[in-house]
C-alpha cells in the first residue's frame, strides 16, 4: 500500500467477530485478567451487570485485527487507544455465537511528515457502539 | 473505604521480568482471534524484518496490568477491584514487541479525580527492556465505582 495514494475517509474494510462465552475463558487465560465478571454469571448479575460481559481489552484486541490486516505488518501499528462505552453482554449458547462485535474502518487522518496514517474503527454489538474514538496509527513504509 | 488521593503523581517502580514467550504470543494472538502469520510463524515475521514473532498490537496490557496490579493490590490504595471499570485504553508502541524480549515496566499514577463516590484513576506504564531501551507506553483509565454507582 503507497502512503501517497490514501484519502482521508477511504474505507479499509468491515469484519464481524464471533464472540462466544468459551472465547471469554480463553482470552482471561491469555491475559491474565480473570475478572469474573467474564465468566460467571451470578457474580455478574450480583455487581448489577446484564450479565456476564467481554472485556474491554477483548473487544478492543480483536478490532484492531482490521488494521493489522490492511498494513500487512502488525509491527506497523504504532499507537492504538480507544474509551469502552458499553458493555458488550455475551449471551449463554450451545453452538451459536453469544454476541457479535461489528467493525468497520477507514482513514481519519494522514500525516505525510511521518508517514504515518491514523485508522477510525466503528465497533458496534447489538446496533450500539461500544468503542469511542477508538483510533490505531499506522507507520506507513 | 475511599480512594486515597495521595495516590496521585506515585510511582511504583519496575518488578519483575515479563519474557515474552512464542507460545505467549500465539496464544494471545488466538484469544483476540488474530491470524496474521507474523504471530504464528517465525519466518513470516523475518520476512517481515523482525528477528522473532511479533505480538499483536494489545499484548501489552498483559504486563501494564500486572503493574496496575501493584497499585490495585496495594492495601493503602483504597481501590475494591470488584468495582473496577476499564474506561479507556491507549498504546504507543516505540517499537513492535518481539518474541524473546525481557520487559519490566515502571508504573506512574498520572491522575486521581473524585467522581461521586467513586474515582477515576489514570495510570501509565512505561514499557522498557530490561537493558532501559523503551519499547511501549501504557495509558490506563479506570473507574473505581462508588456505592450504588
Amino acid at each position: 500500500m503507497d502512503f501517497a495514494e490514501l484519502t482521508v475517509g477511504q474505507e479499509i474494510g468491515s469484519r464481524t467477530v464471533e464472540v462466544t462465552r468459551a472465547d471469554l475463558v480463553k482470552y482471561a487465560g491469555a491475559s491474565g485478567d480473570f475478572n469474573p465478571i467474564h465468566w460467571n454469571e451470578r457474580f455478574a448479575t450480583s455487581v448489577e451487570l446484564p450479565g456476564v460481559i467481554a472485556h474491554g481489552m477483548f473487544t478492543m484486541g480483536a478490532a484492531v485485527q482490521l488494521v493489522t490486516d490492511w498494513a500487512g505488518d502488525p509491527g506497523a501499528v504504532s499507537g492504538y487507544q480507544t474509551r469502552f462505552t458499553k458493555p458488550v453482554p455475551v449471551a449463554d449458547t450451545d453452538l451459536e455465537p453469544g454476541a457479535l462485535i461489528e467493525v468497520a474502518g477507514v482513514v481519519g487522518a494522514l500525516d505525510a511528515e511521518n508517514s504515518t496514517a491514523r485508522i477510525d474503527l466503528t465497533v458496534t454489538s447489538g446496533g450500539q457502539k461500544v468503542l469511542m474514538k477508538a483510533q490505531a496509527l499506522v507507520k506507513m513504509a | 473505604m475511599s480512594i486515597n488521593p495521595e495516590l496521585q503523581g506515585r510511582s511504583y517502580p519496575k518488578g519483575a521480568t515479563y519474557d515474552v514467550g512464542r507460545e505467549k504470543i500465539r496464544e494471545f494472538a488466538r484469544a483476540v482471534k488474530a491470524t496474521h502469520p507474523a504471530h504464528f510463524d517465525v519466518d513470516a515475521a523475518r520476512a517481515l524484518g523482525h528477528a522473532d514473532l511479533v505480538a499483536p498490537p494489545t499484548f501489552a496490557i498483559i504486563v501494564a496490568q500486572r503493574a496496575d496490579a501493584q497499585l490495585i493490590e496495594d492495601p493503602d490504595s483504597g481501590i475494591d477491584f470488584s468495582r473496577v471499570v476499564h474506561a479507556e485504553q491507549r498504546f504507543t508502541h516505540h517499537r513492535p514487541i518481539i518474541a524473546g524480549d525481557e520487559l519490566v515496566a515502571e508504573l506512574h499514577v498520572d491522575s486521581v479525580r473524585g467522581m461521586g463516590g467513586g474515582a477515576m484513576i489514570t495510570t501509565r506504564a512505561e514499557i522498557s527492556t530490561a537493558a532501559g531501551e523503551p519499547v511501549a507506553t501504557t495509558i490506563s483509565a479506570i473507574l473505581v465505582r462508588g456505592e450504588g454507582q
